[in-house]
């Protein structure tokens, strides 16, 4: 079943509108929880007045920050704690100040409004820039200054390497801030009966929810159970702790009801952590022939109001990328965490790895344009050949797994037909009537299969492998539980493809089962591209560990030895004796019958795998991008995009087409649509899928998609992940080919989101 | 994404609309294809105490030829001027900016009366009616009164119809076999305009041409208009564009794109 383009199980229901969702869900009594958010930047609160919200009907009762100064703070940045509902001040616009509980989400909502919270307004410092200014006062009170964390990522630096280099050029570069938004925003709803709380929630790591809550409420987790339903997209935002996580079970064990909160559009926008969000000063220095000799990188990103733990670091992952795959010899990286006054930053799909390889491709380009050179000659002579994998980049424990990353550049160049674009090109540079065609490439590799546990317990993860539980019934179906938490991956059909080749079990006759503290073992979860680099590899030993003991009932059911046996489509059969043959369903059965089977044989075929990966994977490709440019609007057209991903082995060509699909339309939304952007006074500019910009169907192009296998020596499996491929490479892309487009004009750069009005400014400006 | 609270009340005739919306003066407002107001409310930008449901007053969806006037009533959706033959001969312009509106769902919910009486300064038929120098027929406590289109929009989402006052027609000049564009620039397929622009040729070898995006209401190009009377090419004429106009500036667009948006906007409806 491995390599099937077998339609999703999950289908039936989500296209049906069956999916069970948060908000699907409904409790007897049931409360609904809303927050009075914070509408000021930077300010003391002096005073909140909740008379006015509590006297209203249906209003159950009002809270603010001192009503759970008894719960333990937050998982924060240690040193740095943070509490659930904002006490003295504000940090950002969008911060939690107060909750009220009503009987109805309506009469919720209406008596938020009327909480009145009074503020002395502080200055505003809405960017990194205005909160490293010298006079900028500390917006997060343990920090003495913005600067809430400054790392040398490397111990050395390149001044010599870049001092001797034949050419080097600087360039500064934005990767701007995003929002997740996907189709269902955060939700919780938790009931707390008996002696301890039940909590449906958003999440993608429902295990190490359990555990920050159990831990939270002084209860053995196994008191605490948490599920996650059908999730609607998460794309890492729902990876940070949000205080709903913890604010709904405490109100429920308060109330002795159940509490339900679910994130409208407009809170989602201000609410829940954005991502990116990363200033970048590059120097490189290199030779005649475009090679890359040395690479110095500051970084400098914005984590807005209040540190994630997991935002406030992230670009120590941009950094371990910054080589993308080009064999660069030295590379000096350093980065800075800056506190602001905006919402806070955390993951977002690629989280971290994506700001580098948009980094590091947009600089070849600008090495290409620099020398005159073709920008697919410069990429040939810097990237890593095949030969040398797996190769050790310049960061320590960053080892690059098996790929061709030539030949995937080779194909993309063939299916782009790349010398007749440049033909076109030409063509139409001198027509002045044609619009302006531009070719970008993007030749990527980033990091999948997280783990391995000494690398995600810094992110706060017990471990970094991955548990399967696979399980014969005694008809011969099987039930597969796994620590994962997919929200739109399709694990019920990947993982079944998986297991249907060890068990021998047909596709339809698996189930995969996920999300429920209650019925999983131990898991960790899904982000970081790790469902079947990780999960993956957990499900096919657990399912081989299954297929061995029943061979071995087989066997003793046909009076053979277990070598004899082969596998044939219903069961098992003697070699070269097809009137011998034992059906799986047969032999499930038995599994069950303690007086039928070979003396010491534990009754049930099930087995539990826990899989420890080795290493990271790294996915790669090449990815070619097709603008058109309108010269009188500056409108960017992508008529073309192209996408060469090598995942390793590929288990659903049609749902990993459709991963790539969703993560280029993402990056390519990066590159010309989206950007959360603030006033001056902190102010939310976009906080409406009216005003920010996600591009609709219509906006985005058909894609072509193609895939080499190279098989990752790092897991059985040799799958290497591509949950965040698509928006990795694609925004340079795009990038790439405007800039292209317009190079002839002077242009060297159109910052992100290359809106028409940006390309239009640059086309003018340079001419 | 959620309301304040409301009462709602169905119309079932003209009358009944005007009576309730007499009855509660201001704290009313009349509920067509909801398009613009629903989102308006869930977002707490507009928070009507009582709702107006016209959606089912069957009598004012209509499209009649009347002489040499198009009669269009005020709850015909865009879907129908899109396909209306009555619409696609006689007032093209107005089938064209209609099929320009949102996707089909927005087409077919959305209705004309709804988005001239929502007044938007981006909304795509204010340009096609004003170009086509249509009058606006509004139903009121004391009797019917015509608005013509040039003094129907009064600033941003504000009109010339009272809080007591249905709109309940437009009327337009037929313009059969005279030539007319529709051009617009959006940031997405499916956005409200940047800039939009409607031209409409008139008897005689005049040219109107109608702005959105351009200012606080819809507006006439009138220097662009005179110029092109005058004789002046329409390469030329089309400088004029955003002269007397005051584009917004915003996180959309900055004034200065805007207007030359404009620009060239109206040279490629001219060139049509």
């Amino acid at each position: 079943m491995i390599g099937s383009a077998v339609p999703r199980k999950e289908d039936a229901a989500l296209l049906t509108g069956r999916g069970t969702f948060v908000d699907d869900i409904h409790r007897p009594g049931l409360l609904h929880m809303v927050y009075v958010h914070s509408g000021e930047a930077h300010a003391l609160i002096t005073q909140i007045d909740t008379e006015a919200a509590r006297a209203l009907p249906g209003v159950v009762g009002v809270w603010t920050a001192r009503d759970f100064a008894e719960l333990p703070a937050r998982p924060s940045v240690p040193g740095l704690e943070r509490g659930y509902l904002a006490g003295d001040k504000v940090h950002y616009v969008g911060e939690p100040v107060a909750v009220v509980v009503a009987t109805d989400r309506y009469l919720a909502a209406d008596a938020a409004r009327a909480v009145r919270v009074e503020y002395e307004p502080l200055p505003v410092m809405a960017t990194v820039a205005d909160a490293l200014a010298p006079d900028a006062v500390p917006i997060f009170a343990p920090l003495e200054s913005n600067l809430a964390l400054e790392q040398q990522v490397t111990p050395h630096d390149v001044a010599d390497e870049l001092d001797a280099s034949p050419h080097r050029l600087r360039a500064r570069l934005v990767n701007q801030r995003c929002a997740g938004a996907p189709l269902e925003p955060y939700g919780v709803l938790a009931d707390w009966t008996g002696a301890g709380p039940t909590i449906w929630a958003t999440v993608q790591a429902p295990h190490r929810v359990r555990a920050e809550i159990a831990e939270r409420f002084g209860l053995a987790r196994h008191l605490v159970r948490v599920i996650a339903p059908d999730v609607g997209g998460a794309f890492g935002v729902k990876s940070s702790f949000m205080p709903e996580l913890f604010l709904a079970p405490e109100l429920s064990r308060r109330l002795g009801r159940p509490v339900k909160f679910v994130e409208t559009r407009g809170e989602h926008m201000v609410h829940t952590y954005h991502g990116r969000d990363q200033i970048q000063e590059v120097e490189v220095g290199f030779d005649d022939e475009g090679t890359i000799l040395a690479l110095d990188v500051t970084l400098t990103v914005n984590t807005g109001g209040v540190p994630d733990p997991v935002g406030i670091a992230l670009a120590t992952l941009t950094s371990y990328m910054l080589g993308g795959c080009y064999r660069i010899p030295k590379i000096a990286a350093r980065f800075r965490s800056v506190v602001t006054n905006t919402t806070p930053t955390a993951s977002y799909r690629g989280a971290g790895r994506p700001e580098a390889s948009f980094l590091i491709e947009r600089v070849v380009d600008l090495v290409a344009r620099r020398l005159g050179k073709d920008p697919a000659d410069v990429r040939r002579v810097n990237l890593v050949q095949p030969g040398e994998m797996p190769y050790q980049t310049p960061f320590e424990g960053i080892v690059y797994d098996e790929a061709d990353y030539p030949a995937a550049l080779d194909l993309l160049l063939d299916r782009l037909d790349y010398a007749g674009l440049r033909e076109e090109q030409e063509r139409r540079r001198a027509d002045p009537g044609a619009k302006l065609l531009g070719v970008g490439l993007s030749t990527f590799v980033e990091m999948g299969g997280f783990g391995p546990t000494p690398l995600f317990e810094q992110f706060g993860y017990i471990g970094g492998w991955e548990s399967a539980n696979v399980r014969l019934q005694p008809d011969g179906s099987a039930i597969i539980l796994v620590g994962t938490a997919p929200h739109g991956q399709g694990h019920q059909t990947a993982l079944a493809q998986i297991a249907a080749d060890e068990l021998g079990v047909p596709f339809e006759a698996i189930s995969v089962l996920y999300g429920d503290t209650a019925v999983v073992q131990e898991g960790i979860g899904t982000m970081g591209s790790r469902g079947m680099p990780v999960a993956g590899n957990a499900v096919r030993q657990a399912a081989a560990d299954v297929a061995a003991k029943a061979r071995l009932i087989a066997a003793h059911m046909l009076e053979a030895e277990g070598d004899d046996l082969v596998r044939v489509e219903a069961g098992f059969q003697v070699k070269g004796v097809p009137t011998a043959e034992v059906s799986l369903a047969a032999v499930a059965e038995r599994s069950f019958k303690p007086h039928l089977l070979p003396a010491g044989t534990g009754l049930g075929l099930e087995c539990t795998s826990y899989y420890e990966p080795s290493n990271l994977s790294y996915p790669s490709g090449a990815h070619g991008c097709v603008v058109e440019i309108d010269r009188e609007t500056g409108h960017v057209h992508v008529l073309r995009y192209v996408c060469v991903d090598d995942c390793g082995t590929v288990i659903n060509p049609m749902t990993a087409r459709g991963q790539i699909h969703g993560g280029v339309a993402q990056g390519i939304a990066q590159a010309l649509y989206e950007k959360v952007s603030f006033d001056a006074d902190g102010r939310p500019l976009n906080a409406s899928l009216e005003d920010y910009m996600l591009p609709g169907m219509l906006d985005l192009p058909g894609y072509e998609t193609h895939h080499i296998e190279t098989k990752s020596s790092f897991n059985p499996l040799g799958a290497k992940g591509l949950g965040e491929a698509g928006a990795t490479a694609a925004p340079q892309a795009v990038v790439n080919a405007i800039v292209d487009a317009l190079a002839h004009l002077g242009v060297r750069d159109v910052e992100m989101p290359c809106t028409p009005e940006r390309v239009w400014k640059a086309m003018h400006h340079a001419s | 994404m959620i309301p304040a609270g409301f009462s709602y009340v169905r119309a079932g005739s003209v009358q009944e609309a005007l009576a309730e919306l007499s009855r509660h003066g201001g704290a009313a407002r009349l509920l067509a294809g909801g398009h613009s107001l629903l989102p308006a409310m869930k977002l707490r930008r507009a928070e009507p105490g009582v709702l107006v449901d016209i959606g089912r007053l069957r009598e004012l969806s209509y499209v009649r030829l009347d002489g040499d006037q198009v009669a269009v009533g005020a709850l015909t959706s865009h879907r129908t001027l899109e396909r209306d033959p009555v619409v696609a001969e006689q007032v093209p312009l107005l089938a064209a900016a209609a099929r320009r509106i949102g996707d089909p769902q927005v087409r077919n919910r959305g209705t004309i009366g709804g988005s001239l009486a929502h007044a938007d300064p981006a909304a795509d038929l204010a340009a096609a009616v004003l170009a086509l120098d249509g009058v606006l027929v509004a139903h009121g406590p004391s009797g019917v009164r015509e608005i013509p289109a040039g003094e129907f929009f009064t600033g941003p989402r504000q009109s010339a119809l009272a809080a007591d006052e249905l709109l309940t027609e437009i009327r337009l000049p037929a313009a059969a076999g005279l030539a007319h564009a529709f051009e617009k620039f959006s940031r997405r397929a499916l956005d409200w305009a940047v800039v939009g622009v409607a031209v409409q040729s008139r008897p005689g070898g005049r040219t109107a041409v109608a702005l959105i995006g351009m200012g606080p209401t819809p507006l006439r190009a009138v220097a662009v208009e005179e110029a092109l009377a005058a004789g002046t090419p329409a390469a030329e004429a089309r400088s004029l564009a955003a002269r007397g106009c005051e584009p917004p500036d915003n996180a959309v667009a900055s004034s200065s794109y805007r207007a030359h948006l404009a620009e060239v906007l109206v040279g490629r409806a001219l060139a049509l």
